[in-house]
C-alpha cells in the first residue's frame, strides 16, 4: 500500500503535466482523467484499524519514509492516518469536481471580458502596478485556456494532498509553498475584473505567513534537530521557551492560511475575484491547510506553546465567528458574503482546537470537511448565478425561486447546511466546538461557548437574509439560462449527498479520527 | 426498534422523493404526501413502549446516540401529529389547486411531520435537536411559499431567528446535561444525578428554547406574523404541533426542572396567557385571532407545568391540537371562499357555509371551554392543578398561574364569541360557498375529537396513559363557567378595540428597537471597521511599501558629486568603524 501514497501525489502530478503540454480539449480531459485516479486511488489508504500500542502519538496507517537530501538530513516522509484521510478524499473529490465543470465551461481568462487590453496596448496607458501581471497579460491568449487551468489546479492538488500526507516538517513547508503560485496564477488570469488586485493581495499575504512559517519550522528543526513530525510530536525535546516562540509563529502563520479574524481580509478579495472553481478549491480545502497545520504541527510539536496561547487563540476564534457574522449581515455581494461566512466557520473549527481537549479538535475536524463541502457548493451556486444574471449585487438579485426553482432550492439547501442545521454536515462542527468550549468550564470559556452560540444566530441571521434578497421576492433581471446544465448537476449532486451523509452520519469522519485526536490529547496533556 | 425509527423515516422517504418530483407532478406529489402522512398515522397507531439506543457517535468522551424512547405520552402524541398531518396533506390538495409550487410544499409538509415525529419518539438530545431545528427550517420555507405575499418572506425570516435566539439557550442547556452525564441518552440524563445549580442552569437554557419554539413570551411574536403561511401549515405547525413540541420536550425532561426554573415558566405562562387573550380580543384578520389565542393557550399548557402537572398539560396539548387545527381549517374554508382573511369583510356566512360554521362553533366552543366539549375537561384540568399545586415551584406560582388561568377563560370566551359573530352571523356582508369535499371532510372528522375528547378523562386506560388523576366535579367548576358565560356576553354585545390589544402592547416595536436595530447598527459599523480599519492596515502596509521603494530608489538617483561624496562618507564611515572594533 505504501506506493499508494507515492500514486496519489505522482498522479495529479504527471497530469498536470500531461494538461499542460496537451493540445486544448485532450490536456482537459487528461487532467480531469488524471483527477478521477487520485481521487480513486486515495480512498482505498483508509485502514480500519488501529495500533493502540505504538509509541509515538502519530501512528500513520501507511508510512513512505525516504532520504531525499542526505546531505541536510531532508526526509521524503509521507503518511496518512484518521486525521488526514478525510482531508485528503476531500480534496481528492473537489479537485475532481473542479476539473469535470471546466470541462463543461472553462471561464474565459479575465483579459477577454475587461478592457484593460486596449489601454495596455496604448503607450502611457493607465500605469499597473502589477508589471508581473501585465506580462502576463500579453501571454494571455496562449495561457489562459481550459487546459492550463485544469494543469494548475493538479499542481494546487499536489501541494494540498502533499501537506496533508507530510510528516517531515521541512516536507510539509515545502508543499505549503507549492500551493502558493498556481493560485495567483488562477485568480490573475481567469478572475473578475479586478482581479490583479486580489491576486497580488493573496499572494503577498499569504507569503508574509509563509515567512513566520518558514522561521517556526526551523525553530524546530534546529531546537530539536530532527524534522521528523511523528518524534516532535507531544514536544518532548524542546523547552518551554521554543515550544512558545515556536507555536506563536506557527499559529500566526496558519492564522494567515485558514484565516483568523483579524488576518483574514486577503480572502473575501481572493473569492470575489476568482473564478468558481478558484473559489471552491480555495475555500473548499486550501483553507484547510491552515486549520491542519495547526493541529498536525502547532498543537503537536509545540504543546506547551499551544497551552500557553489557547485562550487567545479562543478569544480570537469567538471574535471572528462574531465578526465574521456582523459583517455578512452588511455584506452587499452574493461571493464577498460567502468569503466572509468562511471567516465565521474557521471561526468555530479553530475554537475548538483551541480547547485542546478530543472533542474540540474532533469538532474541528470535522467542521472543517464540512464546511469544505458545504462552502465549495455555495461558491459553485454563487459562480451559477453570477454567470446567469451577470450580476452578484444582491440589490440586483431576487426571485431566484420564479425563474429557476432548482437553483433557488440548491442555494436555499446550501445556506441551510451552512447555517449549521441539525441533521446536515454543518452541525456537529459548529455544535461540539460550543459543547467543548463550554466542557472546558471556567469563565472565560463559558463565555466563549455562550458567544460563540450566539454566532450561532447571527449565522442563520445572514444566510436568511441572503436568501431572503435572492430567492425571494419578485423576479429581477433576466435570469439566462434559468434551468441548470448536467454537468452542473452533476458536480454538485455529490456535495448535496455529502452534506446530507456526514450530517446524518457523521461517524464517518469521526469515527477514525477519534483515536489518533484522543492520543495526541493525551501527547499534549492538556 | 424498527417501528419507532420508521416513524419518522416513512415522512422522512417521502419528504426527500417528493423534493425530487418536477414541479408537474401534482398528483405524484399528493399520492407520496398523503401517503406518508397516512403511514405515519398507522405507525403511530402501532406503536409499543420501547426504550432501544445504540452509539451514533462518539466525540471526545461525549457519546451520542441514536435510539428512540417510547412511552404512552409519546405514542398519543404521534398520534395526533398524525392525525393533523394527513388531515392537513388532503385538505392542501384543494387548498393549493392553483399552485405551481405544490409538489415542494407537499413536501416541506412531509419533512415537517417526520422532524415533528422525530421529536416525539426521541431517545437522544441530540436527535431531539436534529428534529427540533428541521421542524424549524420547514416552518420558515412554508411560510415564505406564498409568493403573492409581499410580506412572507419577513415574516419567515423572524420566525426562523426568533426560534434560533431561543435555541442558542436550548443547545447550551442540552450540552450542559451532556456535559454532566457523559452523554446524551435521555434515560441516562434522567438517571444522572446533577447538582442543583447544574439543573438550574440547564432548566432555564433549555427553557428559552421552549419559550421560542413554543411563541411564550418574550419570544413569542413571530408567530402572528407566521399567518402569512398558507393556513393548513398554520393549522399543522403553527398550531396544533411545532408550537407544542417546547411544551412536549418540557413534559420529557420533567424531572430535570428545579424549582426556580418551574417558577420562572410559572411567571412567563401566567404572562403569555393573558397577553395572547388580550391580543386576540382586538385583532381583525381571523387568523391571526386564532394565533394570538394559540400563543394564549400554549400559555396554558405551560402554567400547567409550572403547578407540577405534566398531565394537564400533555391533555391540554391534544385537546388544542384537534380544536385549533379544526379551527385552522375551518378558517381556511372560509379564507377559500371570501377569498379575505379580514372580519370586517366577512359576516353572515351561516347561511352559505352551515358545515362549515358548525365546525367552527364545536371548535370555538372547545377553545373557550364549553362542557362537554374538549377544552372545557383540559382546562378545568389545568385550572384544578393550579389551585392545588404539587410541583417543586413555590407556592405563589400556583395562585399566579390561577389567576391568569381564570382570567384567561373570559377573555377567551370574549374573543371566540366576538369571532363567531363577526364571520359566521349577523349581516352578510359577502357571499361564500361550502368548501369543495377534500377540505370540507377534514374539517368535518376533526369536530369529533374537538367536541368528544374531553371525554377520555372517564376513560381509566387513557388516565392512566398520562398520569391524569380523575375529573373531580366540585363547585369550583361553576367559577370558570361562570367567567366563561360573562365573557361570552361581553363579547357578543361588542367592545371597543383597544389600541393596545390591537398592537399586543407594542411588542413588536420594542424588540425591534432592542434586537434588530443594535444589531444592524453593529453589522454596518463593523464592516466599516474591517473594511477601513482592518483591512485599510493591510491595504496601508502595502502602500507604504510602495512609496518607501519609491523614495529608496528616488535617493539612487542621484548627481555625481552627491553621489561621490556620499561613497567616501561611507568608506570613511567603514574605516572608523574598522579600526574601533
Amino acid at each position: 500500500m505504501r506506493w499508494l501514497l507515492v500514486a496519489v501525489l505522482a498522479v495529479p502530478a504527471a497530469g498536470a503535466l500531461l494538461a499542460a503540454f496537451l493540445p486544448s480539449r485532450a490536456g482537459q480531459v487528461a487532467g480531469t482523467v488524471a483527477a478521477a485516479v487520485t481521487l480513486a486511488l486515495s480512498v482505498p489508504l483508509y485502514r480500519d484499524s488501529w495500533f493502540s500500542y505504538g509509541p509515538a502519538a502519530v501512528r500513520p496507517w501507511h508510512e513512505v519514509d525516504l532520504t531525499w537530501v542526505p546531505g541536510l538530513d531532508l526526509r521524503f516522509h509521507l503518511g496518512v492516518d484518521g486525521v488526514s484521510y478525510p482531508l485528503v478524499v476531500l480534496t481528492g473529490l473537489l479537485t475532481l469536481l473542479c476539473c469535470a465543470y471546466t470541462l463543461w465551461r472553462a471561464p474565459a481568462p479575465g483579459l477577454s471580458r475587461s478592457r484593460s487590453l486596449r489601454s495596455l496596448a496604448a503607450p502611457g496607458g493607465r500605469r499597473d502596478p502589477a508589471s508581473s501581471l501585465r506580462s502576463l497579460d500579453r501571454i494571455l491568449p496562449a495561457l489562459g485556456r481550459g487546459h492550463t487551468l485544469v494543469a494548475l489546479l493538479l499542481v494546487i492538488e499536489v501541494g494540498i494532498l502533499g501537506t496533508f500526507l507530510a510528516l517531515d516538517l521541512v516536507l510539509f513547508f515545502v508543499f505549503f509553498e507549492v500551493v502558493l503560485l498556481p493560485m495567483y496564477a488562477v485568480i490573475a488570469v481567469w478572475g473578475g475584473d479586478d482581479r490583479a488586485h486580489a491576486a497580488r493581495k493573496f499572494v503577498l499575504y499569504t507569503l508574509f505567513g509563509s515567512v513566520l512559517l518558514l522561521v517556526g519550522v526551523f525553530t524546530v528543526v534546529v531546537s530539536a534537530g530532527t524534522a521528523d513530525i511523528v518524534a516532535l510530536t507531544g514536544g518532548g525535546e524542546l523547552s518551554r521557551g521554543t515550544q512558545i516562540a515556536a507555536f506563536v509563529l506557527l499559529a500566526i502563520a496558519f492564522a494567515v492560511k485558514s484565516p483568523l479574524w483579524p488576518l483574514h481580509t486577503w480572502l473575501p478579495d481572493a473569492h470575489t475575484q476568482a473564478p468558481t472553481v478558484g473559489s471552491v478549491i480555495l475555500a473548499g480545502v486550501l483553507l484547510k491547510m491552515g486549520t491542519y497545520g495547526l493541529i498536525r504541527v502547532g498543537v503537536g510539536v509545540a504543546p506547551e506553546g499551544a497551552r500557553w496561547a489557547a485562550p487567545v487563540l479562543g478569544i480570537l476564534a469567538v471574535a471572528a465567528i462574531v465578526a465574521g457574522s456582523l459583517v455578512c449581515l452588511a455584506q452587499t455581494e452574493i461571493k464577498r458574503l460567502i468569503a466572509y461566512s468562511s471567516v465565521g466557520h474557521m471561526g468555530f473549527v479553530l475554537l475548538g482546537i483551541a480547547t485542546l481537549t478530543t472533542t474540540g479538535i474532533q469538532a474541528a475536524l470535522i467542521g472543517n470537511v464540512a464546511h469544505g463541502v458545504i462552502t465549495g457548493l455555495l461558491f459553485f451556486l454563487a459562480g451559477a448565478i453570477k454567470e446567469r444574471a451577470h450580476t452578484g449585487e444582491l440589490a440586483q438579485l431576487g426571485g431566484l425561486r420564479e425563474q429557476s426553482p432548482w437553483l433557488a432550492g440548491l442555494l436555499a439547501f446550501a445556506a441551510i447546511a451552512s447555517l449549521g442545521l441539525p441533521g446536515l454536515a454543518g452541525f456537529w462542527g459548529e455544535a461540539f466546538a460550543v459543547v467543548a468550549s463550554l466542557d472546558k468550564g471556567g469563565p472565560l470559556w463559558t463565555t466563549l461557548a455562550a458567544v460563540a452560540a450566539v454566532g450561532g444566530a447571527l449565522t442563520a441571521a445572514y444566510f436568511l437574509r441572503l436568501l431572503r434578497r435572492v430567492t425571494h421576492g419578485p423576479a429581477v433581471g433576466v435570469l439566462d439560462p434559468p434551468g441548470l446544465a448536467r454537468a452542473e448537476v452533476a458536480a454538485w449532486a455529490p456535495l448535496v449527498l455529502l452534506a446530507l451523509v456526514v450530517g446524518l452520519l457523521p461517524a464517518l469522519v469521526l469515527g477514525m479520527a477519534g483515536d489518533p485526536v484522543g492520543a495526541l490529547v493525551e501527547a499534549v496533556g492538556s | 426498534m424498527i417501528p419507532g425509527v420508521l416513524l419518522p423515516a416513512v415522512p422522512f422517504a417521502a419528504a426527500l422523493v417528493g423534493l425530487l418530483l418536477p414541479l408537474g407532478a401534482r398528483k405524484a406529489a399528493a399520492t407520496v404526501g398523503v401517503t406518508g402522512a397516512a403511514a405515519a398515522l398507522v405507525i403511530a397507531v402501532l406503536l409499543d413502549k420501547t426504550e432501544s439506543s445504540r452509539e451514533w457517535v462518539r466525540i471526545g468522551d461525549l457519546t451520542v446516540t441514536f435510539g428512540v424512547r417510547i412511552d404512552q405520552p409519546a405514542a398519543l402524541v404521534a398520534i395526533a401529529v398524525g392525525v393533523v398531518a394527513l388531515a392537513v396533506q388532503v385538505y392542501s390538495i384543494t387548498y393549493l389547486a392553483d399552485d405551481e409550487r405544490y409538489p415542494p410544499y407537499a413536501a416541506q409538509v412531509s419533512l415537517f411531520t417526520a422532524a415533528m415525529l422525530l421529536v416525539v419518539v426521541a431517545g437522544d438530545l441530540i436527535m431531539l435537536l436534529v428534529g427540533w431545528e428541521v421542524m424549524g427550517i420547514c416552518s420558515y420555507l412554508l411560510i415564505a411559499h406564498n409568493r403573492h405575499l409581499p410580506e412572507a418572506p419577513g415574516a419567515a425570516v423572524k420566525a426562523f431567528i426568533l426560534t434560533r435566539v431561543g435555541d442558542v439557550g436550548f443547545l447550551l442547556g442540552i450540552a450542559v446535561l451532556g456535559i454532566g452525564a457523559g452523554t446524551f441518552r435521555i434515560a441516562d440524563v434522567l438517571a444522572h444525578d446533577y447538582s442543583a445549580t447544574t439543573l438550574t442552569v440547564a432548566g432555564l437554557l433549555l427553557l428559552a428554547g421552549v419559550a421560542g419554539k413554543s411563541a411564550q413570551f418574550p419570544l413569542h411574536t413571530w408567530l402572528p406574523d407566521a399567518m402569512a403561511g398558507p393556513t393548513p401549515v398554520s393549522a399543522l405547525i403553527h398550531a396544533a404541533t411545532m408550537v407544542a413540541a417546547g411544551i412536549y420536550v418540557v413534559t420529557r425532561l420533567y424531572p430535570l426542572f428545579t424549582g426556580t426554573a418551574l417558577a420562572v415558566l410559572g411567571v412567563m405562562a401566567a404572562i403569555t396567557i393573558l397577553l395572547g387573550a388580550l391580543a386576540a380580543t382586538a385583532q381583525d384578520d381571523i387568523k391571526r385571532v386564532l394565533a394570538w389565542s394559540t400563543v394564549s393557550q400554549i400559555g396554558y399548557m405551560a402554567g400547567a407545568l409550572a403547578v407540577g402537572s405534566t398531565a394537564a398539560a400533555l391533555f391540554h396539548l391534544l385537546t388544542h391540537a384537534a380544536f385549533k387545527a379544526l379551527l385552522f381549517l375551518a378558517a381556511g374554508c372560509v379564507i377559500h371562499a371570501v377569498d379575505s382573511n379580514l372580519m370586517s369583510r366577512m359576516g353572515g356566512l351561516r347561511r352559505d357555509m352551515p358545515v362549515t360554521f358548525w365546525s367552527f362553533a364545536i371548535g370555538l366552543g372547545a377553545l373557550a371551554g364549553l362542557p362537554p366539549l374538549a377544552g372545557f375537561w383540559s382546562k378545568e384540568g389545568i385550572i384544578n392543578a393550579a389551585h392545588h399545586p404539587h410541583g417543586a415551584a413555590p407556592e405563589w406560582v400556583g395562585w399566579l398561574v390561577w389567576l391568569a388561568a381564570l382570567a384567561g377563560v373570559a377573555i377567551t370566551a370574549l374573543y371566540a364569541t366576538r369571532l363567531l359573530k363577526g364571520t359566521f352571523l349577523g349581516e352578510a356582508k359577502t357571499h361564500g360557498h361550502e368548501a369543495p369535499p377534500l377540505m370540507r371532510w377534514p374539517v368535518a372528522l376533526l369536530t369529533i375529537p374537538s367536541a368528544l375528547l374531553g371525554l377520555a378523562i372517564f376513560w381509566p386506560a387513557f388516565r392512566e396513559a398520562i398520569g391524569l388523576e380523575e375529573a373531580h366535579i366540585d363547585a369550583w367548576v361553576l367559577l370558570p363557567v361562570a367567567l366563561l358565560a360573562a365573557g361570552a356576553v361581553l363579547g357578543w354585545r361588542g367592545v371597543p378595540t383597544v389600541p393596545a390589544f390591537a398592537r399586543a402592547f407594542w411588542l413588536d416595536e420594542v424588540q425591534h428597537f432592542l434586537l434588530v436595530r443594535p444589531v444592524r447598527f453593529a453589522a454596518r459599523g463593523l464592516r466599516l471597521a474591517d473594511e477601513a480599519g482592518v483591512d485599510g492596515a493591510v491595504e496601508g502596509t502595502g502602500r507604504a511599501a510602495v512609496r518607501l521603494g519609491q523614495q529608496v530608489a528616488s535617493a539612487h538617483r542621484t548627481g555625481l558629486p552627491r553621489a561621490a561624496t556620499a561613497v567616501l562618507a561611507a568608506a570613511v564611515l567603514l574605516a572608523a568603524l574598522g579600526v574601533i572594533l
